[in-house]
Formats: structure tokens, C-alpha cells, sequence
């Protein structure tokens, strides 16, 4: 039995590998899911017929809870919006995390009987649980405060002097968890009040991070929970979620490395928050004035284009703008425009959020080019339409080491001929930090709802006939 | 098993080191989904649990049915996001 639980293990991990293969390749992404998914599939069954020493199975609660799982999963998979998949990615995310801590505290709990009965546990066994339970614990507030940030539960407030409390934090647990390895006692109190700390850490740590970093706190997020699976793993000797959990804690980690790159700055840089953080940076715009155009202007301008060129950022995915555009794009691809669209990889909230939208309007994905190729037919553009996107499409990031952003690269949308920014008021990008964008003389803005003025937009273009 | 461990981070590596913009979305969901892998470990925990043992029932419980979510969830968004990628 124990040959035939091994073996399909093995089959599990090798799907699992082969199905992120897939998943990384535009073709193969919808079929390297479903390979994942069986491996994932293939992978429970083997465990519920593993032998196992002791023990009673359980077998009716196991599957009621299963039942339930799966139930929960599809319904929430199925009604979530569009426009609502960061948030509920990270709260899929902070579930595994949270499945680890409750797990490994069981563990713990084990540990502690069997240490009343004198037995010894070994040092590796309690380092690896009590990690296991340290970085679930973080994943799992972590990953709800993204939640909650993410669907606008939860308010951007600043924790003072945030990085010196994360640290603290930090020194306490590894502190607690070194002395109880050191000192073990059959006392329960401390890996509670480790657990405890330890989802106050995973809440103090992601709520300083905001607005453009929130891309790479998701992605690191993720990585954290793959993280915590393989402790589980190592704690229970299993193979299966050992290669699963590191599968996803490196590829995790890549991307994140990959979002920090696209904004030219070092995790730590995200972590200790620099961008919420600075204030101020930049130089002052006091008295310059912007130049407002009206529907009928921009209209005009766009319907005699010969080329178009969308920069969609969060604010699309607010106003939830982008059928809208994909009509206006329509309209004008009939009359001879060609249009296209400027992905920044971390424009939105999430890594690919806008690729999600678009492709949800069925804007076919050869018309989305990415920042090398954008700023290229940048060169050729008449018309740069920047839809709710404020800090990648930031000059200062080229120009002015004062910046906050300096050095991060973005979409250089000067070198079209105009630029049309829609926005809903003058307030700051989400950085806070001020855009000299919206003074330059190539720049007209169109203040409002994204929706709304596009809409307007379609019209007017209409009645150009 | 430190063996494995470090053939399964090159791996990772490996795997993911040039992804297409398009996929970051989906890959991240994906892999997301199969971090749920840690419900293995639950299950294990209720099966080797004696069945008056109500709090290792009660938190593995727990355990599966979270993992459970974030593994079937997890599968089932990610589907639904390629599916639109698929018709261009």
C-alpha cells in the first residue's frame, strides 16, 4: 500500500510541475490548471489511503469537510467579479495560511502531551513546527489585511514608526521561539502567545504597504504560504507538500523579484516602505496650472488618429471602464484607427490585474504591449489616452532624482504627440506623490468618472459620423 | 529531504523564470491554488487522531475545509481567468 501511496505521490508532484510548466505559457495556461489541479486531486486521495500508524480515520469528517470546502471554493470562485479577483485571491491565499497554523498548533499541542509523559521531542521537530506556524500565522492576517485593502475595507493608516515596531516583533518571536527550542516545557502559554504575536506581525506588516507595492506584497504573500506548506511538509515527513510548498514559494518569490524589478526598487525598499512612507519628493507644481480639453476636443483628436494608445492603471479597474473601452475601441478601429494598449506590469493592483480586465472585455491579447514594446509605438502615437493610471506613466521617474519614483522605469507617453489623462479629481496618485505629467503642454486632462467620460466619449465620436 | 528540498527550489527556479505579463495573474492564482497542498497535512492530522480527541478533530477539521477552499477556489478562479484569455 505504502508503495502504491509513494508512487502516486510522485505522479502528483510531476503533474504539479508539469501543470506550472504550462501555466507559464499563454497556449498552455488553461490545460496546465487543469493538470495542477488533478496532481492536486490525485495527491488528496493518495492521502486519505496512506497507512497510517494509530488512529481512528475519521473518514465521515473528513469527507463532510472536504464537502464543504470544495462547496465554499465554487461558489466563491464562481460570483466573484472581474474586478473583485485580487482580493479574493489574496483571501484564497490567507486560507492555506491559516490551514498551516492550525495544523502545526495541533502539532505543538501533540508535543506538549507527549513531553508531560517525558518523552523527548527533537529539536528539528520543534524549529520546523513552530516556523510552520510563525509564517501561516503571517500569511494568514497578511493576506486578509491585503484582502481587506484590496476590496476597501480597510483604510491605508499608518502604524507609527512602523519598521521599528516590525522588527521588534520580529526579534520577540524568533526570540520566543529560539528559547522555547532551547527550554522546552510542558507549558502550552508560549506557543500561544507565539501564535498570538505572530498574526499581530502578519497585520502590522502588510499595513504600512499600499497602493503601486501592493503587486508585490500579493506575490510575496503567496510566496509566504507555498513557505509554510513545506514546514508543514518537513513536520510531517511528506514528501508531497514539501515539493508543493517550495514549488510555490520559489515561484512566488520570482515574482515578486519580477514586480520590484518593474519598479526598479529592492524588496526591502517595498517591505520597510519607502513609497507610502516619503513624504513630500518631487518638485513643487504651486502654481502651474493644468489644461482641461472637453469630450468634443478629445473626440475629435481621437477620431482623425492614426494611432490610438490606452494607458489603463487602477482607476479603470474602479471605475470598472474597461467594456467601455473596448466599445470605444470598436468604434474607432471602424474608422481606421489603430488602437492599442500600454500594459505597465505594475499598473493595478495585482501582477497581470490589467490584462485580466482587458481580456474580460475581450480586447485580444496582441494588442496589449508591454512596457518595451509600448515605448517603442509610443513614438508613433497621436493620442495617449491614460485612464486611471498615475504613478507609470510619472515623468519624474526619468528626470528628477528627487523623486520618490526616480529611477523606475515607465511608460514614457511624452513621446506621443498628445495626451489625453482621464481622472476623477486632481488629488495625488496613490503615492502621493505629485505628477508633472498633468502640467506639460502636450497634456490635456478630462476630469470625471473613467466609465462615464469614456461613454460620453462614444458618443461624441457617434455624432462625428 | 534536504535533498529534495533543494532540487525543489531550483525547480521553482527553473520553472517560472520568463512568464508573459498576460500569465502573472494566473500563475500566481494557480500556484496560490496549489499552496492549498498543506491540507494533506490536515488530513493526516484527522486520520491519526483518536476520534474522542475533539480538539485535533475540531482544528484538522478546520484545516481541511480552509485548505479545501483555497485549493478548489484557487483552481476554479484561475480557470475562469484563462477561459477569457482563450477567445481572441
Amino acid at each position: 500500500m505504502q508503495a502504491i501511496v509513494n508512487i502516486s505521490y510522485l505522479i502528483s508532484v510531476i503533474l504539479l510541475i508539469r501543470g506550472l510548466r504550462r501555466l507559464s505559457h499563454p497556449s498552455t495556461a488553461r490545460n496546465g490548471n487543469m493538470i495542477a489541479a488533478l496532481g492536486m486531486g490525485l495527491a488528496i486521495v493518495a492521502s486519505m489511503v496512506a497507512p497510517i500508524e494509530g488512529g481512528d480515520n475519521n473518514y465521515v469528517l473528513i469527507i463532510i469537510a472536504l464537502a464543504l470546502g470544495t462547496i465554499i471554493g465554487l461558489v466563491m470562485s464562481k460570483r466573484v467579479e472581474m474586478t473583485a479577483m485580487p482580493e479574493l485571491v489574496s483571501l484564497f491565499n490567507g486560507l492555506g495560511g491559516a490551514c498551516a497554523v492550525s495544523i502545526s498548533m495541533v502539532e505543538l499541542y501533540n508535543y506538549q502531551n507527549a513531553m508531560a509523559m517525558g518523552e523527548t521531542i527533537p529539536i528539528a521537530d520543534h524549529i520546523t513546527t513552530q516556523m510552520a506556524m510563525f509564517v501561516g500565522s503571517v500569511a494568514f492576517t497578511g493576506s486578509v489585511i491585503a484582502y481587506g485593502k484590496l476590496a476597501g475595507k480597510i483604510r491605508d493608516w499608518k502604524i507609527p514608526a512602523s519598521s521599528v515596531v516590525n522588527i521588534v516583533l520580529l526579534i520577540i518571536i524568533l526570540g520566543m521561539i529560539t528559547y522555547r527550542v532551547i527550554m522546552p516545557d510542558d507549558s502550552f502559554i508560549l506557543p500561544l502567545v507565539i501564535m498570538t504575536i505572530s498574526l499581530v506581525y502578519g497585520v502590522t506588516f502588510v499595513q504600512p504597504i499600499g497602493g503601486a507595492d501592493m503587486p508585490v506584497v500579493i506575490s510575496l504573500l503567496n510566496a509566504l504560504t507555498g513557505v509554510a506548506a513545506a514546514l508543514a511538509g518537513i513536520v510531517y515527513g511528506n514528501q508531497m507538500m514539501l515539493i508543493g510548498g517550495i514549488l510555490v514559494g520559489s515561484s512566488g518569490t520570482i515574482l515578486t523579484v519580477l514586480m520590484c524589478d518593474a519598479m526598479n526598487r529592492s524588496l526591502l525598499n517595498v517591505i520597510i516602505g519607502g513609497f507610502g512612507g516619503s513624504s513630500g519628493g518631487g518638485a513643487q507644481q504651486g502654481d502651474q496650472v493644468v489644461k482641461e480639453a472637453t469630450m468634443n476636443d478629445v473626440a475629435i483628436m481621437l477620431r482623425y488618429s492614426d494611432n490610438v494608445m490606452v494607458v489603463p492603471g487602477y482607476g479603470m479597474a474602479v471605475a470598472q471602464a474597461q467594456k467601455a473601452i473596448k466599445e470605444l475601441d470598436n468604434l474607432l478601429t471602424e474608422n481606421g484607427v489603430n488602437v492599442n494598449y500600454a500594459i505597465h506590469p505594475v499598473a493595478g493592483r495585482m501582477p497581470g490585474h490589467m490584462n485580466v480586465l482587458l481580456a474580460e472585455a475581450d480586447v485580444p491579447y496582441p494588442k496589449l504591449l508591454d512596457l518595451e514594446e509600448a515605448n517603442e509605438a509610443l513614438n508613433e502615437t497621436n493620442v495617449t489616452l491614460v485612464v486611471g493610471a498615475n504613478d507609470v506613466v510619472n515623468p519624474a521617474a526619468l528626470d528628477d532624482p528627487s523623486s520618490p519614483i526616480y529611477g523606475m522605469p515607465i511608460l514614457e507617453i511624452l513621446r506621443g504627440q498628445n495626451v489625453i489623462v482621464m481622472k476623477r479629481s486632481m488629488n495625488a496618485g496613490y503615492a502621493g506623490i505629485q505628477n508633472p505629467l498633468f502640467f506639460h503642454e502636450k497634456t490635456r486632462m478630462l476630469f470625471g468618472d473613467a466609465k462615464q467620460t469614456i461613454l460620453g466619449l462614444i458618443e461624441e465620436v457617434k455624432s462625428l459620423g | 529531504m534536504l535533498y529534495m528540498l533543494v532540487m525543489a527550489i531550483y525547480l521553482g527556479f527553473e520553472l517560472i523564470s520568463k512568464v508573459p505579463t498576460v500569465l502573472h495573474t494566473p500563475l500566481m492564482s494557480g500556484a496560490n491554488a496549489i499552496s492549498g497542498v498543506v491540507i494533506i497535512g490536515a488530513i493526516l492530522l484527522v486520520r491519526q487522531s483518536a476520534s474522542n480527541d475533539y480538539l485535533s478533530l475540531g482544528l484538522g477539521f478546520l484545516g481541511i475545509v480552509l485548505g479545501m477552499i483555497n485549493v478548489v477556489g484557487g483552481h476554479a478562479v484561475t480557470n475562469r481567468m484563462l477561459e477569457m484569455f482563450k477567445k481572441k
